[in-house]
């Protein structure tokens, strides 16, 4: 039991005042924060809980084909309003796929964007971690680091963002919509999240007392809701974060891709868009060479940053078959293992 | 309502003679999904204090400091215990007065020998303040290097394996036939840690009065645990009570007292109130046992037609620091396949954990996964199917003893189960089945065997003078369904209908159970009750027979039989009467007998006692990505006499999900430099969820073993585990062509290396 202030403010703007204080943390569903300071991983000084503010609850279909969702939308009410499914099915898809009924029932979409890492020595106070504390070192590096990053990793820290609804927020140009101090801003999701380099505690480009209070996607993005999946590789087959997952959407018209979308999961601190695979996809014919090199863009970067050198060939395999997938056409139903590799189908070889 | 619909509802209507053998609902599970049924932490004795444990981050040195009087400073901790001030035991927790008696730390010293191990306990007016407490201790460590891994330290020759077995064993010379056979494989296989991970974590709420001590925990062994408790406390046993009702599972690891709970005894006295001590998830791992590592080497050799010439079975196992427990991984090899010489032999090393101990199918379960692995690759050797490869290598006989079975219809499960699954229809080359949307689909096999055991246990039956029957035993549901099953063999036992007899049993106060373990409870309590039964029929038949007022009278207890609360001429069933008559007539309120189940030295001697199965397992693998589902299994099991299919089944399908969770999930990864186990939580620590196990089928085929115990009963608890693991590392390699030797299967053993 950490000794914490507790507040409950009636708005947004009073919220963000309570907020600014150093060590506050904004509280919604609790999914993760809860968990972490249980497990003394993190001790906020004062938990700001929004989790009443309906003004953030609201799902708006405007009228130049934007969505935007308030930042308290429950993960699994945003999966199962009909019309967000219907045109962001991967979204729809990535969200189904993520933890458990019961916790997708209470987490929240503003607080899956603000997830922390699961990487094991995070969540041990014991373990040195330069996220947990600035220059303790990182004992993942020469630890267990079998699901660890292949992009984007620092010597300082080698952890990956376990979010799966953000991959396709990356390859849709989802926007964030911040409120704090100073006003309000958006930013796209993409820039939400930092890379570690020599600062990995900083994991996003929030100020203190800025809050996300919504999810915006633009009308374009539905462009790509006849062919747009989510995949997703685990070690079990339900309950499970990604080891990788790939979100892919694309524009055909008579046979050729004109517009391609494709970020990773699993791999990074941050949700990767790949846009260079993006480039490489459009005005190709749909098929397996033009999968295949764009997959072989997407992971030309990657190094192995421990026992996980797998993952790059697994990525490498996992694009093209989310490309496939995508191009196949879109499932006419939520398949009944979301994002499962089982609710694909391979062949693109033997 | 129709009448139809009535007897359907009803299949007391239907029956016809015993109870044994009915697929009857749990008695108790109506308790149990209306929350109604109460487990030891859900006690709360009034003026009861919260204690919490406070456990080593390190694996290995001393505590140095301990910040007491920030916590005692906490509003609401009412004392902190620790090595200075924590009240005397009678014994050394470090003491070995029996080979049960497994030593434990009770703050004894500042020593730590593993993680997560209890360094001082919090004791507060609520679980907030003593949790809060707790972490206020702020300890500090002089650590030690941690031994971690089995290639840590010198390996030794353990004095012994599991309880008792030599490390050593040799039946013909291994060595000399390897290098005869015409065929031979050597291939090594390892398996990781486990934990038990029972959805009830360990708990105690533990109560003084005077010298008196009244427990509520979870335990698999009440007299024992009473025992050890006694010795420790300088009490009798008769002044300790422990209720033990349900257990939410035990898998072993509650079947021997632990240091936690005699922490929560401790704390209670240190503070004269009762007091609970509830472990949180992550606190589990350490001071409870788990299953230890194993490398094992499996050397096989074959002549040209596929019959196996030998085996040599070597296991590489850990223990802790400071005490002896070996994993008998390497012993599944002595009863099961044909081999004119076999060879176990192991060797261990020591590691900065707690003590490995007993958990679900202990030594068999890692090593029958090893086993059906070199069984299939030699199978593959030889160019034989793996199951026509195990029925060529048939053993008649238990191959290391040259016992005889009890009885073994394994060929009958091996027949049954693969016809039902659709064996036979296996291409023989692995990597050649597809389903129609290209992903990998792979068949595999593994024999399933568990020893039939008993230990020793007591159970008491009264008939009471309205006829109705009373049998009690001090036996454990550990959620195995073993107040229904008991409950139907009482029933038997007294020839009356379940509803007219009471069972009682979970309570250290009825007669001793001895252990649930070793899948050996439904045998032995069982045969208790049957005894018990007996006894108190025999005494009812006595009190007719040599009454001149009886219509039994002079029948003799040969010639007279129990049928349906009624004792009847054997000679003539029309000349009877009821049990409440006889007792009525006598004068008496009541008949009681005694009975005891314990395993036959006779019979054991001559013959080797064993349940087999066969489990046959489908598997999908994607080709490119590695991602495995298990999509169909099938397990037939030859255990004996069933009590209860119902039951039954559950315990086989539990049994086979385990083994799904060995082939694919389970792993305890332990950090190889501080000795931190770092998925201690049920999040990260995977066991299968619903969508990893497909429809499971199992039945079990008709077996009749006369010497096992009077009842026929062989024990199903374990089984399922053994066989299903191989079955599905098996269908693995049959699918995708990759052995893989290193237990869990992970995607990076079979993702391609590029696309």
């Amino acid at each position: 039991m950490n000794r914490f202030d507790y507040v409950k403010p009636a708005s947004v703007a009073e919220a963000i005042a309570a907020a600014s204080a150093p060590g506050a943390a904004y509280l919604a569903s609790g999914t993760n924060l809860l968990d972490l300071m249980k497990g003394n991983v993190v001790r906020p000084a004062r938990l700001v809980d929004i989790s009443h503010l309906t003004e953030l609850t609201r799902i708006e279909h405007r009228e130049n084909g934007d969505v935007r969702i308030g930042a308290l939308v429950r993960n699994a009410d945003l999966a199962c309003d009909q019309s967000f499914a219907r045109d962001f099915p991967a979204i729809a898809e990535a969200l189904l796929s993520g933890a458990s009924a019961q916790l997708r029932n209470a987490a929240t979409v503003g607080g899956n964007l603000l997830q922390r890492t699961r990487c094991a020595y995070f969540f041990d106070p014991a373990s040195g971690c330069n996220k947990r504390t600035p220059g303790a070192g990182c004992d993942a590096r020469e630890g267990d680091n079998h699901q660890h990053a292949v992009l984007g990793w620092s010597e300082a820290c080698i952890a990956t963002n376990p979010s799966d609804f953000c991959v396709p927020l990356a390859a849709f140009d989802a926007v964030v919509e911040i409120e704090g101090p100073a006003g309000r801003r958006e930013i796209a999701l993409e820039a939400l999240h930092l890379l570690p380099g020599s600062t990995p505690e900083r994991e996003t480009v929030l100020d203190p007392g800025e809050i996300i209070v919504a999810i915006r996607l633009p009308a374009e993005a539905r462009a790509f809701a006849r062919h747009a999946r989510y995949l997703k590789v685990r070690e079990r087959n339900s309950y499970a974060f990604a080891v990788v997952s790939a979100a892919a959407g694309l524009v055909i018209e008579n046979g050729t891709i004109s517009h391609a979308r494709l970020a990773l999961g699993g791999v990074a601190a941050k949700p990767w868009r790949a846009r260079e695979a993006e480039a490489l996809l459009a005005g190709q014919p749909a098929g397996p060479s033009a999968f295949q090199q764009a997959a072989a863009a997407a992971l030309r970067d990657a190094r192995p940053s421990g026992d996980n050198a797998h993952k790059i060939p697994l990525a490498r395999s996992l694009i093209v078959r989310a490309l496939a997938a995508a191009a196949q056409g879109t499932p006419s139903r939520m398949p009944a293992l979301p994002a499962s590799p089982f609710s694909s189908v391979p062949g693109v070889h033997q | 309502m129709t009448p139809e619909l009535n007897l359907s509802r009803d299949p007391a209507h239907l029956r016809h003679g015993s109870t044994i053998g009915q697929p009857l609902s749990r008695i108790d599970g109506l308790a149990k999904v209306t929350g109604r049924a109460r487990y030891a932490a859900d006690n709360n004795p009034s003026g009861m204090l919260y204690a919490v444990l406070a456990v080593s981050s390190i694996a290995r040195g001393r505590v140095v400091s301990l910040d007491v009087d920030a916590a005692k400073a906490h509003p609401g901790v009412v004392a902190v215990m620790t090595s200075a001030n924590r009240p005397p035991l009678q014994a050394d927790p470090d003491g070995k007065p029996n080979p049960f008696a497994f030593r434990f730390e009770a703050l004894q010293n500042d020593r730590v020998r593993y993680a997560n191990q209890p360094i001082a306990v919090v004791i507060a007016e609520s679980l907030e303040a003593a949790t809060e407490g707790a972490a206020l201790l702020a300890p500090r460590y002089q650590a030690e290097p941690a031994r971690i891994g089995l290639d840590t330290g010198e390996a030794y020759v353990p004095p012994v394996v599991g309880m008792g077995f030599p490390a050593e064993s040799h039946h013909g010379d291994a060595a000399a036939a390897l290098a005869g056979s015409d065929k031979r494989i050597t291939a090594t296989y390892e398996t990781p840690a486990h934990y038990h991970n029972a959805m009830e974590p360990h708990a105690i709420v533990a109560e003084w009065q005077g010298d008196r001590l009244i427990i509520d925990t979870p335990t698999q062994g009440l007299v024992m645990m009473r025992a050890r408790l006694a010795e420790l406390f300088g009490i009798a046993p008769e002044n300790i009570l422990i209720r033990s009702p349900y257990l939410g599972g035990g898998f072993g690891g509650k079947g021997l007292m632990a240091g936690a709970q005699v922490l929560g005894i401790l704390a209670a006295k240190l503070v004269d109130r009762p007091v609970k001590l509830v472990a949180r998830r992550e606190q589990l791992y350490g001071p409870f046992g788990h299953r230890s590592p194993t490398r094992q080497t499996l050397k096989l050799g074959a002549n040209a037609a596929g019959q196996l010439s030998a085996i040599h079975h070597h296991a590489r196992i850990a223990t802790s620091s400071f005490e002896d427990f070996y994993e008998a991984a390497a012993h599944v090899t002595h009863t099961l396949y044909a081999a004119p010489a076999i060879s176990t032999t192991y060797d261990a090393v020591r590691m900065d954990t707690g003590t490995p101990l007993f958990v679900r199918a202990p030594g068999i379960a890692p090593g029958s996964i090893a086993l059906e692995s070199a069984v299939d690759e030699m199978a593959e050797a030889c160019g034989l199917d793996p199951l026509a490869f195990r029925v060529k290598n048939y053993a008649e006989v238990e191959p290391a003893t040259g016992k005889p079975f009890s009885s073994k219809a394994l060929r009958d499960c091996y027949t049954q189960g693969a016809e039902r699954f659709g064996w036979w229809e296996r291409p023989l080359k692995p990597r050649t089945m597809r389903d129609k949307d290209g992903f990998l689909v792979g068949w595999g096999m593994g024999t399933a065997t568990f020893h039939a055991l008993m230990f020793a246990g007591q159970a008491r039956a009264v008939i009471r003078r309205n006829g109705s029957g009373v049998v009690e035993s001090g036996a454990h549901d550990m959620g195995q369904g073993a107040w229904t099953a008991f409950a139907q063999i009482a029933a038997d036992a007294l020839a009356l209908d379940l509803d007219q007899v009471t069972f009682k049993a979970g309570t250290s106060d009825l007669p001793d159970a001895g252990i649930a373990g070793g899948s050996a409870h439904t045998a032995t309590v069982g045969t208790a009750i049957h005894n018990a039964g007996a006894a108190v029929i025999t005494k009812l038949a006595e009190l007719a027979t040599s009454d001149q007022r009886s219509p039994l009278f002079g029948a003799g207890n040969a010639g007279v039989i129990a049928r349906n609360g009624r004792l009847l001429r054997r000679d003539d069933e029309g000349r009877g009467e009821s049990y409440a008559e006889i007792l009525a007539r006598a004068g008496l309120d009541e008949v009681e007998g005694s009975g005891a189940g314990m395993p036959d030295p006779a019979a054991n001697e001559h013959y080797a006692m064993h349940s087999h199965g066969a489990v046959f397992a489908e598997v999908k693998v994607d080709p490119d990505l590695g991602q495995v589902r298990v999509t169909r299994m099938i397990g037939a099991f030859a255990a004996g006499r069933i009590i209860n299919p119902k039951l039954v089944r559950s315990q086989l399908i539990g049994g086979m999900i385990w083994g799904v969770s060995l082939a694919l999930h389970e792993e305890a990864i332990i950090d190889h430099r501080s000795g931190r186990i770092m998925n201690a939580n049920l999040g990260e620590y995977h066991v299968p969820v619903n969508a990893d196990i497909p429809a499971i089928e199992t039945f079990t085929v008709n077996e009749h073993d006369p010497f096992v115990n009077p009842l026929g009963i062989k024990g199903v608890g374990e089984i399922g585990i053994t066989g299903s693991a191989g079955a599905v590392a098996n269908a693995v390699a049959h699918a995708t062509g990759i052995r893989v030797r290193r237990f869990p299967v992970r995607i990076s053993d079979l993702v391609p290396p590029v696309s």
